[in-house]
């Protein structure tokens, strides 16, 4: 590869050019400015990610664009995930404001954080190599390490860190075990030969061993039962904010990696794969909806809810083909919208100067504060699936497939496994209008949560009214990754 | 005895093995859990090398050394958190990390 053709790889690989050059000058100019300079860093940053996303924009066309020796793609799949978690990590960073200014966090290291996160999962959507994708994956999680331990004179966000730490470190660990298997059996670290190679010589027992180290260490990532059990512990005890993000655009980046693993290289694998993902699903369904029931924190019931979506987006891979990987897409798209907001409600449960986390601080709040109570009606009325609101038709989307592949029982599974997680969805509910009326919130100083609340409550409920862009978007990139 | 490929790949197992042990078994100290993560990118690096050095394709060795960058500002990482852990709770044993159940 000469210097010249380097050179020409260069316009393919803009968002990610604009987003590593973009964050590096936020953080010399936050270091220049000092402390006081949140508000500007975040307002730069923010500014970085949309010239980031109007890169992605530009360089998105039909074709798959290979980069770098095939090492890079870009794609429909890759664009629209990338401008799913660019949207994602603004959104959790400015909502973040004005929790940062009241529990004096006001450092302008968060927005580079969340910069440097994001700009790992824009190289992990588009790894079309197994090393790219390791230093993809590894970029995004250094930073969430640290972020995680984001307030770092709070024991339960250093604990936190220092949890989701370890098990990030040992699931990264059973990835590269996995990946050095898959490097051996084949002889490659390219997924287009790699797919060549399964396609002609099938799958030896050492590529699938490496392989199902691989998707462990990938579960891990999407948090899927039985490899969840960081979730609940970070989830409560990073920053809301930050849980905000983790629940959200890192998810969105995973799975994307886990679409372009499963349906990319270990296509013909399927037979293999599909039992892995059967038992993940399953497991995460089950689990998210059960286990959530005893919870009184509104953070950890959130974790055990994510857990849950997790299982219902992975039923798109099981029912694989076009169809399914554009239920998957929908489903995360219309997920991260219904998280946000349920986190920018969850932001605004402030009394008497401190974050509460409590279901039962919600009690009476349709008295109190009637709009942020048909907010989280409607935030979650769609999260359990209740029809016109999006979440139905996240569900909806997912299932099809699934039934049509002729797996009813496992639709029936993930049916009755939606009516439980009502039970918990619903008693929040019970609490919000039934009971004896609590202490308002303090209301917020910017008004920059609520625009984005209202974006989020407006979207979930009249998508259905206009649903073609999400889908025809969807269908295009789940086409482009299933040929 | 000639050492093979097979010679290799067992060392690596055994090492993958001691270090994911090493976390769950562990009940002292954090530290050793930074040891035994080590002890795993360590393993898949020598994975990598054998496997490279048999089938005469470099990238394996490439991978191993993006692999030791990374390891290192994992650690950096790791004990930073470690420190900021330590001056809240002033220990670092495994049992005390208990402030949420999960």
């Amino acid at each position: 590869m000469t210097y010249q053709t380097l050179l020409g790889y260069l316009p393919a690989i803009m968002p990610e050019l604009v987003l590593g050059g973009g964050i590096m000058l936020v953080l010399l100019y936050g270091v220049f400015r000092g402390e006081r300079s949140l508000i500007s860093t975040a307002l730069l940053t923010l500014l970085v990610l949309c010239v980031a996303a109007y890169y992605v924009v530009l360089g998105a066309s039909d074709a798959r664009v290979l980069a770098f020796g095939g090492s890079v793609v870009i794609d429909p799949f890759a664009s629209f995930l990338k401008l799913l978690i660019l949207g994602a990590s603004a959104v959790a960073m400015i909502m973040a404001l004005e929790f940062l200014k009241h529990e004096k966090l006001n450092r302008f290291e968060y927005p580079v954080l969340i910069g440097l996160s994001a700009l790992g999962m824009l190289i992990m959507v588009s790894a079309n190599d197994l090393m790219v994708l390791y230093v993809g994956l590894e970029m995004q999680s250094l930073a969430l390490y640290v972020l995680a331990a984001f307030s770092r004179d709070n024991t339960r966000s250093t604990e936190a860190g220092l949890k989701y730490f370890v098990l990030g470190a040992l699931s990264s660990g059973m990835l590269l075990y996995g990946i050095s298997l898959i490097y051996g059996m084949s002889g490659t670290l390219n997924f287009d030969v790699l797919k060549g190679v399964i396609e002609t010589q099938g799958m030896s027992i050492g590529l699938v061993i490496g392989m199902v180290f691989l998707a462990a260490g990938l579960a891990f990532k999407i948090s899927a039962a039985p490899f969840h059990m960081w979730t609940p512990d970070v989830y409560e005890g990073a920053p809301t904010p930050v849980t905000a993000f983790f629940a959200a655009a890192p998810k969105v980046a995973a799975m994307g990696l886990f679409l372009r693993v499963l349906f990319g290289p270990f296509e013909a694998a399927v037979a293999q794969w599909q039992q892995i993902i059967i038992v993940l699903s399953v497991a995460s369904m089950t689990l998210g909806a059960f286990a959530a029931i005893g919870q009184s924190n509104i953070k950890r019931l959130m974790a055990y809810s994510s857990i849950g979506h997790v299982g219902f987006a992975l039923l798109g891979f099981v029912a694989g083909g076009e169809a399914g990987v554009k239920g998957v897409l929908i489903y995360l798209a219309i997920y991260v919208a219904m998280t946000l907001g349920a986190f920018i409600c969850i932001l605004a449960m402030r009394r008497e100067g401190r974050q509460v986390e409590e279901i039962a601080d919600l009690s009476g709040l349709s008295t109190t504060q009637p709009g942020l109570a048909l907010a989280l009606l409607v935030l979650m009325f769609s999260m359990i699936g209740i029809p016109p609101f999006a979440g139905f038709w996240a569900k909806f989307y997912v299932f099809l497939p699934v039934v049509e592949q002729g797996l009813y029982w496992l639709a029936v599974v993930g049916f009755l496994a939606s009516v439980v997680s009502a039970v918990y969805y619903l008693k929040i509910l019970r609490v919000i209008y039934f009971d004896d009326p609590a202490p308002r919130f303090t209301e917020p100083s910017y008004p920059g949560n609520g625009v984005l609340l209202a974006m989020s409550v407006l979207f979930i409920t009249f998508f259905i009214f206009w649903p073609a862009p999400l889908l025809n978007a969807a269908g295009v990139a789940a086409s482009s990754l299933v040929k | 005895m000639i050492i093979g490929l097979g010679h290799y790949l067992t060392v690596a197992a055994i090492v993958f093995t001691i270090g994911v042990f090493g976390i769950f078994l562990n009940r002292k100290n954090v530290i050793i859990i930074l040891m035994s993560i080590e002890l795993i990118l360590l393993a898949v690096n020598i994975n990598l090398v054998a496997f490279s050095s048999f089938m005469g394709d470099l990238a394996g060795q490439v991978f191993a050394l993006f692999i030791l960058t990374v390891a290192a500002a994992e650690a950096a990482i790791g004990l930073a958190i470690l420190v900021v852990y330590f001056r809240n709770r002033g220990s670092i044993a495994v049992e005390d990390i208990n402030m949420m159940k999960g």
